[in-house]
């Protein structure tokens, strides 16, 4: 693997107009990828599921090269119908077109051009990864006092140029002051056996809002890591919701640091699985001043050989008094090849706080099934009706009731 | 002053904290071939358990020291440890009570281990092992009346060699991870139990552990088999003498329950936890595991952990037979510079089976507190189910608390349930009880008792009085 990267590296160096200080810092980057590897079960937050394996078994070579001075055709269907919503959309990795054009110009600052900084978690392999191979970084600041009037969808989507292929992209948000943003992560992939590796940074200041949902609905078989991390101030508050069911491996980390007093979280998600799909949800939210709340939610419907895995902690730093944290999750097993691993930790060093959580796996309750059968509904949509029952407790904890419905509609909930 | 200040006002320094002044022999410094030989042959074993300690360290010579604990400690020079002491007065071993060292004797006295015959009364069967070997076994004649076989491991290698070859190092085997394997390697003594079929043992069991001499490692070895049908408590609990240095205990446990057995193992741990600036005090690494072999098959641990600088010990079931239950209730308090990394491991082999873990910690000081447990159930264990409660307790802002459950389902027809919750005394509490005129000593010695009383009922009657004093007095001084 390590002659492939070196060579798809000095062919990204030749074809890319990096400036030689970058060249520099990417090559940096590089060699502590080269130095770590893909990460395995050998590291404690990989214990669930090796990546490393995973690879060579779903996708076995991967290359790292990717030509970005073409332009890809958009494929207008993929687009959201019924609802008005800005656009970014990623084609095969490369940015293909950022639209604002609902919002007042003067308010959003979009900078395509943002620079390496120190960044965080720098022991994070992948991060190393995406910082070597990553084409562009977008930086989209929303303006003091500016809530967006429509939402912002990210197309994640891939066409069946590539294969084998490793996508890197990054993202940046900075929320000023007052100012709000909805944000759907949208993925649609056409390719096959690639590994999709995304990082996103928030910045929120003070009494900053931020909505992002991440949906990987459609089916598809690729491998998707996304690394989320969100730093807030006073007042602010974070919503993230996870969709997780279409890819054939995916792990979504949210790494949230709670830096403002009375700054809140919440992190709800859903797994629906099924067929030999395997994914991970792990959070670590930090509680590191007084006041601050974090709330997390997590379901799991699992199918035949699908595996699902929750790995969540909260951290209280001895400062964070007043620290109200809670954790639940939990997961219906359908099949006897079905697995739930769970690992909600939690890490306190002050003494005036509220922590709990809760984890409980187990099949579908025979007596709720009987009752319902014994109401004129056939087995198999007493079944339907408790996994949809199970689950939209978690969409119900959607705050935007325009994308509410969106996600019902997508999942084919009804009320 | 009522008698709970006093016993308070007693114990304010560690009780247990002296040390008695006898003679030892002891093997030379450092860990090889030679000083495992020279253990082996002190005890006069027979080839195989030289073999079986020979083949341990061939394989901890390659492994590594693990670091993935919470609570760190300074590298162990394990070169530079005992791996053997002895009174010397035990070299030829004293048929009877009578013959026993009197300041062997007092020791246990002082500790209030009731070796002599007359303590009867309080019918408990002892064997008292004192830094590494075991001193004296009461009760002896009633048991074996009953086939009920309880000694020293040294005794049971010579006299009971078929029982203890066949299950020796079934649960823990000597490719077990590092000091597990390095006790496999050098342990010294400890007790053996064999309850054979359909017996109930009429009494309590218990071992008293005691680290004497400085610079020793304490390396015991139990083994508990409870044959088809049989019953056994057992008790287990530990002292020793207050020292600068850090002192390495790196016992192992077996037990062993057949179909329909069922065995409950309560320990009280009060190794010197150091002074309260974190000097000297006990690394407590143990090992302890039990495998519900057979079918309906029981096993059930109890402990209070209150000593030691660091605890760190996972006491665990196998639970491989059908309807086999494991449990698990702790209690573990921290103070000062104390730090604790205890909990549990249930394994769901077999159909039917169930497990319960209830564990309560409780820091105050400085000291550091992990709760990390597994469940596992496997794909063939149908119909398991699992229930874990993990509280903790927090008093002050200078401690920690921490909980690292691990929890695996591979099994559709089994069901697990797992809650935790942090926090604190609360104020409203407090007040109530200091309204009814308990100091606020008091007041958070009755709150914490209630805390923990779900473990506390656990314990056999005569270790759930110590365990509450106890309770009260690691957490001396951490109020206010």
């Amino acid at each position: 693997m390590t002659e492939q990267i070196k060579a798809d590296f000095e062919k990204i160096v030749k074809t890319s107009a990096f400036s030689k200080k970058d060249v520099e810092l990417k090559k940096k980057y590089l060699n502590k990828f080269l130095e770590i590897g893909f990460p395995s079960r050998k590291l404690e937050n990989w214990k669930f599921s090796d990546l490393s394996q995973i690879i060579k078994k779903n996708i076995g070579e991967l290359s790292f090269y990717n030509d970005y001075s073409f332009p890809n055709k958009v494929d207008t269907s993929i687009f959201v119908e019924d609802l008005e919503h800005n656009k970014i959309i990623f084609i095969n990795g490369r940015v293909e077109k950022v639209d604002f054009s609902y919002e007042d110009k003067d308010k959003i600052e979009i900078n395509d051009d943002f620079k390496f900084v120190d960044e965080f978690e720098i022991n994070n392999s992948l991060l190393s990864l995406n910082n070597a191979f990553r084409n562009k970084c977008y930086k989209i600041t929303v303006k003091k006092d500016y809530s967006l009037k429509k939402p912002l969808v990210v197309y994640h989507t891939t066409n069946n140029k590539i294969k084998s292929r490793n996508i890197n992209l990054k993202l940046e948000f900075q929320l000023e002051q007052n100012s709000s943003l909805r944000l759907i992560d949208l993925s649609n992939d056409k390719a096959e056996s690639n590994f999709v590796n995304i990082f996103y940074n928030f910045d929120l200041k003070e009494n900053a809002i931020l909505k992002n949902y991440k949906i990987d609905k459609e089916q598809n078989k690729n491998i998707r890591y996304s690394y989320n991390n969100i730093e807030q101030d006073k007042n602010s508050v974070s919503e993230t919701f996870v969709l997780s069911s279409g890819s054939n491996f995916s792990k979504n980390e949210i790494n949230c640091n709670l830096k403002g007093e009375y700054s809140s979280t919440f992190v709800n998600g859903i797994f629906s699985l099924n067929d030999n799909q395997h994914h991970e949800i792990r959070t670590i939210i930090n509680h590191l001043v007084e006041n601050t709340k974090s709330y997390q939610l997590i379901k799991s419907v699992l199918g035949k050989n699908s595996k699902s895995s929750y790995q969540g902690k909260i951290f209280v730093d001895s400062k964070a008094q007043k620290t109200d944290g809670y954790q639940l999750s939990k997961a219906i097993l359908l099949d006897e090849t079905s697995e739930f691993n769970a690992k909600p930790e939690l890490e306190i060093y002050a003494d005036d706080v509220k922590c709990s959580h809760g984890s409980a796996s187990g099949s579908l309750d025979e007596n709720s099934i009987f009752y319902l059968m014994s109401r004129g509904l056939s087995y198999q949509q007493s079944k339907e009706l408790l996994i949809n029952g199970f689950l939209l407790d978690v969409i119900e904890k959607i705050t935007d009731l325009e994308i509410k419905n969106l996600v019902k509609n997508m999942i084919g909930l009804k009320e | 002053m009522d008698t709970r200040e006093k016993d308070i006002e007693k114990l304010k320094d560690y009780k247990y904290g002296f040390s008695t002044d006898i003679e030892n022999i002891r093997a030379p410094k450092g860990l090889n071939e030679d000083v495992i030989k020279f253990i082996s042959n002190i005890k006069k074993e027979p080839k195989w358990m030289l073999d079986f300690r020979l083949k341990a360290f061939e394989r901890f010579k390659q492994l590594k020291e693990p670091n993935w604990q919470k609570p760190k400690y300074p590298k162990i020079n394990y070169q530079d440890l005992y791996y053997y002491s002895a009174p010397k007065s035990m070299q030829d071993k004293p048929k009877s009570l009578d013959e026993l060292d009197p300041k062997l004797l007092e020791t246990y006295k002082k500790l209030g281990i009731p070796l002599q015959e007359q303590a009867r009364l309080n019918g408990i069967a002892v064997d008292a092992v004192f830094d590494s070997v075991s001193v004296a076994t009461t009760f002896k004649d009633e048991l074996t009346k009953q086939g009920i076989i309880f000694c020293s491991m040294s005794e049971a290698i010579q006299k009971h060699p078929d029982l203890v070859k066949k299950y020796l190092g079934t649960v823990i085997p000597t490719t077990d991870h590092f000091f597990a394997t390095l006790n496999s390697a050098v342990f010294t003594d400890g007790s053996f139990v064999y309850i054979p079929e359909g017996i109930k043992c009429p009494m309590e069991l218990s071992t008293y552990f005691r680290i004497n001499a400085s610079e020793t490692g304490q390396f015991e070895r139990t083994l508990i088999i409870a044959d088809k049908g049989s019953y056994v408590s057992y008790l287990e609990g530990c002292t020793a003498p207050m020292r600068d240095e850090n002192q390495l205990h790196a016992a192992n446990v077996e037990l062993i329950a057949l179909d329909d057995a069922e065995i409950k193992y309560s320990t009280v741990q009060n190794w010197y936890p150091g002074d309260e600036n974190g000097k000297g005090g006990i690394y407590n690494f143990v090992t302890k595991r039990g495998l519900c072999k057979g079918k309906n098959s029981k096993i059930s641990w109890t402990q209070v952990e209150t000593g030691s600088a660091i605890t760190w010990k996972y006491p665990s079931c196998i639970l491989k037979g059908d309807n086999s239950i494991g449990e698990f209730y702790s209690i573990a308090i921290t103070n000062n510079h104390q730090k604790a990394d205890t909990g549990t491991k249930m394994i769901h082999l077999g159909k039917n089976t169930k497990s319960k873990i209830i564990s309560k910690g409780i820091s105050a000081g400085f000291s550091d507190m992990t709760y990390r447990g597994l469940v596992d159930i496997n794909s063939k264990a149908k119909n398991s189910s699992n229930y874990t409660q993990c509280d903790s307790l927090l008093m002050g802002n200078k401690c920690g608390a921490h909980t690292v459950p691990y929890i695996k389902n591979k099994n559709f027809d089994s069901n697990i349930a797992h809650e935790a919750t942090t926090s604190k005394i609360s104020e409203e509490q407090l007040h109530y009880c200091q309204q009814r005129g308990l100091n606020p000593e008091e007041a958070v010695g009755l709150i914490v008792n209630g805390f923990c009383k779900e473990v506390l009922q656990q314990l056999p009657m005569e270790f759930a009085v110590e365990a509450q004093k106890l309770v009260g007095i690691s957490l001396e001084g951490s109020v206010g």
